[in-house]
Formats: C-alpha cells, structure tokens, sequence
C-alpha cells in the first residue's frame, strides 16, 4: 500500500484526487499550503508527495527545499494545470521525480504514483518535449559531457514517450524491458536534476510555451 | 516596465506636436484656439492673454498676426463654420475696458511699464485655468495641499508680486520709466514662477499617476471582457449541454486552451511557423470533433515557400480527422519535431486500429490525402496500425533550411 499526501490549494481538486485514487493507494493527509505541507510531510512521512506547482507561500518549489534541504527522502510526483517549461523544468530541477498535468486519468495517476515510489521517474509527453528541446537546442560546449547530453537511447525513449507511447508500448517497440525503459527515464531525470548547464534554467523561461 | 509602458503610450500627443489653427469654434483666425490646444490650456485664457498683451503697445495684435501667418490651417471638410460673434464681441468689450482703464489712470503712456501688469494677469490666469475645477475650488478656499506644503515658496511669491506692483506703482511716478520697469517685469515673472513651479510639478505627478491608474483600468477591463466574452460564456453553455458529457468535455477543452494561450502564449502566426501551425490544425480538429489531441513539438522551423511543409501540414490534418472520426480513441497525440531540416510529425492513437491487409488504404483518405499528398511533395508517410492496437501515421519531410 502506497501512502500518499495531497498538497494542492483548491479543496475541490484534493477531494477529486482523493476519490479517483485506486484501492492501492491510501491518501494519508492534505495539505492546503507550504508550511501544513511541511509539516505535514514531517509527521505522516509519506511515501509520495502529491505536489501543486502553484500555491500561496512559494509554491511546490519551496516545499521541495524545505523538505529536501532537510535530509528527508520522500519521493514527489508534481501535479499542475500549468504546462508552462519554466514550471515543469523548476520542479523537476527541486527535486520532483515526475511531473504529470491535472487532466491526467484516475488510472494514469494511480500508476504514476506507484512508479514514482518505486523510485523511478514519470515523464508525461510534454515533458520529454521539454527536455528533447532543452537538450537539443545548446549550441555552447558542455562542462560536463555525461551530465549534459543524452544518449541516443535516451533520446529514442524520451520521443516515444512524447509520441504518446506508454512505457510499456516503448519497452515493445525498442525491444527492451520495462525495466531498462524505466532506467532510461530515471537517467534523464537524473540528467536533468544535476546538469549544471544553466542554460536549461534560461532555455525554459525564454520559452514561454504552453 | 508599466512606467515605460506609460511613456511610451501614443496618446496622439506627441511631443512636437505642430501647432495649427481649427476652423472649428475659432473666432478669428483660429489661432488662441490653436495656441491653446498646443499648451494644453482652455482657449479663453488665450484669447484673454492675447487681449491684455494688445493693450500693452499693441504686442498681443502683433504676436497674433505672427502666429496666424505661422501656423497652418487645419484641414476641415465641408463649408468652414461660421464665427461665433457674441464670444469676439465679449473680448472686443473686455480689451475696450482695459484700454479705458489704462488711459484714465495713465498707465498706457507708460509703456513698456505696463508690461509687468499683463505679464502677472497672464501668469494668474494660467495658474486659474491648468488647475482642473476641483483643484480650483481648493484654491480658491485655500485649503490646497501644495500651497501648505510650500508654505515659504508660496509666501515668496507673493512678496515678490507684491514688490512688483508697488515698484510698478512708484516707477510711473518717479523712475526713469524703462529700466526699472523691466526690472519690476523680471521680478514679477521670477516671482510668479516661484509660485507655480511647485504646483505645476505636483500637476505633472498627478497627471503621471492618473495615467498609470488609467493604464491599470484598461488592463482590468481586458481581464474583465476575456472572463466574460470567453469563460462565462463557456460555462453557461456548459450547464446548458450538461447531459451530453462528450459536448461539455468539448467545450471545456476549447476554452481551456484558449485561456492557456491568452495567458501563456506569446502572440504567434499561426500560419508562419510549423509548430505554430500543427497546434493551430490541432486546436480546430479537436473543436470539430470533440476529441483531446495533445500537442508535444520539439524544435521548429519556418514554413517554406515552395509548399512541402504546407501540405504535410494538411496530411497531418487528415490523419488527426480520420483518428478523431474513426479510431474511437479518448485522445489523440500529435508530435512534431524538427531536427535540422527533416521535419516528422507523428499521430497516434489508441483506438480500435485497422487490418491494414483487409481494409484497402483509399479508404479514410489515406491513400490521397496522406499519402499521395505526401510523395507528390517529396516526403514519406507510414501508417502503422493493428486491430486493437490503436493507429499512428508518421509522416517525414525533408526542406532546406531558409
């Protein structure tokens, strides 16, 4: 049974979350704001975080430093209408290990969630766009050449995932397992966290795209 | 940013500005009338101005004349108004009493001593008229904020005015009538300009401030008609078509991602660039058939002239109908990618797909509108389907980068 906390501002949004939810997921708490977040991530320690890009108090971004700049593990899934590169990109880069738009499936959640307390990482189509893009589009020589590039095999599972496949259509088309389809995204997601190429930063406020 | 916004806002007055003369409501040559719209003062002080300087030695007729040859006449259509008699004959009336008065107390053979007396009725008239009426009543009951606040300038000035007045009084008996004449006009002019500066400045920040307020209002007002032309609207309809589900979906798509576009979309050509497009064909597609069709595009590049891009763009659009219309799919995703000069958009589906053996191709346009349209431009198009596996057309192109 996966524990999970809902941090979003709107009541309503919590509560549709909360009933859409399969049966193996049990919603611990919510929390409506930055600190009752944090505390309440401290309290309940739950497995995933369901977390809001935008709330009053700094938003999921500074949850994710508070939380994460205390030592703690808890792994956060980010939620949003928003579909803006700069918010997606912020996210990712605090610490959130997936980032899924609201509109999402009761079902596509459920698994996002699973996925993400298995420790690997959830990329929606858009998002691999995003990164496709940022990675794509540096023309300046990179510091780090393992951090700051991608793989051909990452690159053919990021565009599949932006084509609309679902990891398990990827592992059948590129004749891999889920498994090492999984291992890919985490790569990126890795990538992605630790590339010190601030051009990503900049690439995503300069494309103010929906 | 708003404050540059603010100055660079066209509000037809710019600021050399060439002054003319209005048919319009002139009453001689149109020329207070035009001085006034260029200082931005109520066209009876002007003609008022004009009238207390002719009395000095005849300067205001001459300045007039001037002017009137100066400035041009404003372009005006049809039959030029007539003059409005009853206003000239008012100031011919107010200029006879001057004159009357000047000569009775002999100031008129003064001369140029007379100037500082019309130097200080035009300065007085233009601090009456600028201030709007509100600003006028303060003044006029003394409670105004600027005159307490500058309590010592304001003390100055009048002083100052006071001196020279009296000095303007004891030249014309005693003095030498020229020099300290001028003098007096200089202290008069130096002294109504100690009054005013202060209050014209506070002016001019007001005027900046109801500016800004009036930019913020417009802002406001635009908020206020997207919510209500777009998502009142929207919502109505909404409670309206509330028993048919795949009708509410439609419209909450559409005007969700019109309120995503007026938010965060900077204004784009839809028909200039290829993602620009792909997400213009997309937005119609899923408007005409109620279907999501998600957009992922990575890349871009300019559409080309000679037409490839335009008719892959009309392959995609056929294989966004025929996903739409035929796969009975919940949603459709659409990926475009532009890596140097090969274009690839793919559609996928995940509806009920198609034997590709036993359903022939020329059906659902595949044949001509996809592929066909596709070949004749030099591209590819693949369509990759299985029943029950849902349907992904993949379509290549390649230009020349402009």
């Amino acid at each position: 049974m996966t524990r999970v906390l809902i941090v979003d501002d709107h009541r309503l949004f919590r509560s549709g979350v909360r009933a859409e939810l399969g049966d193996s997921i049990q919603v611990v708490g919510e929390a409506e704001d930055v600190d009752t977040a944090v505390k309440a991530i401290a309290e309940l320690e739950p497995d995933v975080v369901l977390l809001d890009v935008h709330m009053p108090g700094g938003g999921g971004q500074e949850v994710l430093r508070k939380v994460l700049g205390s030592g703690s593990s808890v792994r956060f899934l980010a939620l949003s209408v928003s579909d803006a590169a700069e918010d997606v990109i912020g996210v990712i880069r605090g610490g959130a290990r997936g980032y899924v738009t609201k509109n999402i499936s009761g079902k596509e959640l459920t698994d996002a969630i699973r996925r993400v307390a298995d420790g690997d990482a959830v990329f929606s189509p858009r998002l691999a766009g995003f990164v496709l893009d940022a990675f794509a589009s540096s023309e300046a020589p990179s510091i780090d050449p393992e951090l700051d590039s991608l793989t051909q095999r990452e690159r053919e599972v990021l565009r599949l995932i932006a084509r609309g496949y679902a990891y398990k259509e990827i592992a059948k088309e590129l004749f891999i397992s889920v498994k090492t389809v999984e291992t890919h995204v985490s790569s990126v997601l890795r990538k992605l966290q630790l590339s010190n190429r601030h051009e990503l930063s900049r690439w995503a406020t300069a494309r103010r795209l929906v | 940013m708003a404050d540059q916004k603010t100055l660079a806002e066209p509000g037809g007055d710019a600021p050399y500005r060439r002054m003319t003369r209005p048919m319009e409501g002139r009453l001689v040559g149109g020329v207070a009338q035009g001085l006034a719209s260029q200082l931005k003062l109520d066209p009876v002080v002007v003609r008022l101005m004009f009238v207390l300087l002719s009395v000095v030695d005849g300067v205001g007729f001459v300045a007039y004349a001037v002017l009137w040859m100066v400035a041009p006449r404003e372009p005006h259509e049809g039959h030029a108004p007539a003059r409005d008699w009853s206003q000239l004959a008012a100031f011919s009336a107010i200029g006879m009493a001057l004159m009357a008065f000047g000569w009775l107390t002999g100031a008129s053979k003064g001369g140029i001593g007379m100037l500082p007396f019309a130097v200080g009725g035009i300065g007085a008239l233009i601090l009456w008229q600028q201030a709007d009426p509100v600003r006028r009543r303060n003044w006029v009951s003394g409670a105004t904020q600027s005159i307490r606040k500058n309590r010592v300038r304001t003390l100055l000035g009048v002083a100052l005015v006071v001196v020279g007045a009296a000095g303007f009084l004891a030249a014309q008996g005693e003095l030498a009538p020229a020099r300290p004449g001028l003098l007096f006009t200089v202290v008069v002019v130096g002294g109504l300009a100690v009054i005013a500066a202060p209050w014209l400045a506070g002016l001019w920040k007001e005027l900046q401030l109801e500016r800004r307020e009036r930019i913020r209002q417009e802002e406001r007002a635009e908020v206020a008609a997207m919510v209500h032309d777009s998502v009142l609207h929207t919502l109505t309809l909404i409670q309206r078509v509330a028993q048919d589900p795949r009708e509410v979906t439609r419209l909450a798509r559409a005007q969700e991602r019109e309120l995503r576009n007026w938010l965060y979309q900077p204004a784009q050509d839809a028909d200039a660039t290829v993602a620009a497009a792909v997400r213009r064909i997309a937005a119609e597609e899923e408007d005409a058939h109620g279907v999501a069709i998600e957009v992922v595009c990575v890349g871009d590049i300019a559409l080309d002239s000679a037409g490839k891009l335009a008719a892959m763009l009309k392959a995609s659009r056929q294989a966004m109908v025929n996903a739409a219309k035929y796969s009975e799919s919940p949603s459709i995703s659409v990926y475009a990618e532009v890596e140097g000069e090969e274009v690839t958009i793919f559609v996928k589906d995940r509806g009920k797909g198609f034997d590709l053996d036993t359903v022939p191709l020329d059906r659902m346009g595949i044949r001509e509108s996809i592929i066909g349209r596709m070949e004749r431009h030099g591209g590819t198009a693949r369509v990759r389907t299985e029943p029950g596996e849902g349907t992904e057309v993949m379509l290549t192109m390649k230009v020349e980068k402009p």
